[in-house]
């Protein structure tokens, strides 16, 4: 064989290629472009599923934002508080510092098997929205029809049927992405924030006695609750009760008050509260008990005659402030 | 004097050929790929247009230097792919680091687009056609030049059409990728005309 051809070859060859590497070499210096280090090291301990849960179109663009001091560092909703710390330890901040709030799906129906029945048999295809097509087979036409659509498009694997043929939703796997929100044909999932914790989980808008015909656990539009509510916050708008979560303080009034228990207090612990648990409500000696706090208190806890010092059981109270509130003397203080 | 003014002849020639007779995309349909895939916006074409020209003069340029210089007096033409594809890799990489660098904006709005120049077939197309035609070095610039104004011209006006597209009724099975080529193919035609130039 020849080896004359490999002669001027490889030498220009490899000259053409030394001289464009030291080319790119040089400007690649010159061009640098500087990057925060953060970014690239929050990009290593974030999920890196680019789900769009938090906002930003990806795992990079939520890295820029946060090193940008744009967002928080507990923004991420699939990494959760573990990385929600190591975020904020890169960016060297507390991460109970940024707010805690996040949304969380919820199920608006507690209308299972065993609350309603099946008043025809359906035999079509084994989904939801096929159910939600043809005429109404259970007995409440508001209800989850227990397909489990919703479950099939988690991502995150935080819903399963329950036994009686209801999607439950693991809140601390809930991230909030609201896909089986869009999902459910009767928009029985809804998205709320955690920080509200009373939900209706009844939408059937029907008359009373037509709701208890079709399920145990439907809400009857009686009202009690709104009734109860020592705070206002419940309106009753087409038979269901709607809750307004600003006003709301969670006394749970409204949960004991139900008949048919379509009103559940959620059940993480995030309950919203006007101060820390271990202050407690003291009614001071400026009390000239008009008893306008103990008509006011949820959860009647505060006790006394008119006219005389009234007394308050820091067992029952809730520290819900209301009576603060009410107080024409301002008696009552956080201690 | 004459003889300039015959050399300026020929040079706006092989620029208007490059341009608009024998435009890379309407008549050649080389470099398809960003045609389709960048011409969403007429801002952001322009700059791929941008891009693909500095590209595209800067590899003609280099192109014929190699071409002359090297492989052809060393008998090296079968390293011609080899060769020019390194020249417009280096000169793609180039312009990517210029651009992250001077306008990041533009940086993401280019996307994949912008590294996919390097095997853009029409400037492959370009730095085998300049030993094919024995060009010059200066006719090699402005054949480059050309090139790069003509995927330019098509580019933007196909960015402009599309985006009166947006508001336009198109039927459902046409929205999208189908309308987008039927345009390709109706400009291509309307382009044919300038063949008797």
């Amino acid at each position: 064989m020849d080896f004359e051809i490999f002669k001027n070859a490889i030498p220009s060859m490899g000259l053409l290629g030394a001289l464009f590497a030291g080319g790119l070499a040089y400007s690649s210096v010159k061009f640098k472009v500087e990057e925060d280090p953060r970014k690239g090291e929050i990009e290593k301990v974030l999920p890196g599923a680019n789900c769009g849960a938090c906002g930003y179109p990806g795992c990079a663009s939520f890295a820029e934002a946060v090193v940008k001091e744009e967002t928080v560092c507990d923004g991420c909703p699939v990494g959760g508080p573990d990385i929600a710390e190591q975020v904020a330890t890169i960016m060297g901040v507390d991460a109970g510092a940024s707010s805690k709030e996040r949304q969380i799906a919820q199920l608006l129906c507690q209308g299972g098997k065993a609350e309603t029945f099946n008043q025809a048999d359906y035999q079509g295809i084994p989904k939801c929205r096929a159910a939600n097509r043809v005429a109404n087979s259970k007995s409440c036409e508001y209800g989850c029809l227990g397909f489990g659509d919703c479950v099939s498009v988690c991502a995150f694997g935080a819903m399963y049927m329950d036994d009686n043929g209801l999607p439950v939703i693991d809140t601390d796997k809930c991230t909030g992405c609201g896909k089986c929100v869009s999902e459910c044909p009767r928009s029985i999932i809804a998205l709320m924030s955690n920080t509200e914790h009373i939900v209706v989980r009844c939408k059937s808008v029907l008359k009373g006695k037509e709701v208890k015909q079709a399920c145990e656990k439907g809400c009857i539009g009686c009202t009690l609750c709104a009734k109860k509510c020592p705070v206002d916050a419940i309106e009753m708008v087409n038979n269901l009760p709607v809750v307004d979560a600003e006003t709301c303080v969670g006394c749970g009034a409204c949960v004991q008050a139900c008949p048919t228990d379509a009103i559940l207090e959620t059940p993480y612990e995030t309950i919203k509260i006007e101060k820390p648990k271990e202050e407690v409500l003291v009614i001071t000696e400026d009390c000239v008990g008009c008893t306008l706090c103990a008509q006011k208190c949820p959860v009647d806890a505060i006790a006394g005659d008119p006219g005389n010092k009234h007394e308050l059981d820091t067992k029952a109270c809730i520290n819900c402030g209301q009576c603060v509130k009410v107080c024409p003397k301002d008696a009552i203080e956080y201690q | 004097m004459g003889d300039l003014g015959e050399l300026f002849g020929s040079l706006v020639m092989i620029f208007m050929t490059a341009a608009i007779t024998n435009n890379f995309i309407l008549s050649q349909f080389l470099g398809i790929c960003p045609f389709l895939g960048v011409s969403k916006e007429v801002p952001t074409a322009f700059s791929m247009g941008l891009a693909t020209t500095f590209v595209m003069t800067t590899s003609a340029v280099c192109v014929w230097a190699v071409n002359s210089l090297i492989l052809v007096p060393l008998g090296l033409g079968y390293l011609k792919y080899v060769a020019f594809i390194l020249v417009i890799a280096s000169f793609v990489q180039l312009t990517e680091m210029v651009i992250k660098k001077v306008s990041p904006p533009l940086y993401k709005a280019l996307g994949i687009f912008l590294p996919l120049i390097t095997t853009n077939c029409a400037i492959l197309g370009l730095a085998l056609m300049i030993p094919m035609n024995n060009y010059n070095f200066i006719e090699s610039t402005i054949f480059g030049l050309g090139a790069g104004a003509g995927f330019t011209l098509a580019i933007v006006l196909m960015a402009g059409m599309r985006e009166r597209l947006e508001f336009a009724d198109v039927p459902a099975a046409l929205k999208g990728a189908p309308i987008t080529l039927l345009i390709a193919g109706l400009m291509a035609m309307a382009f044919m005309g300038f063949s008797g130039l």
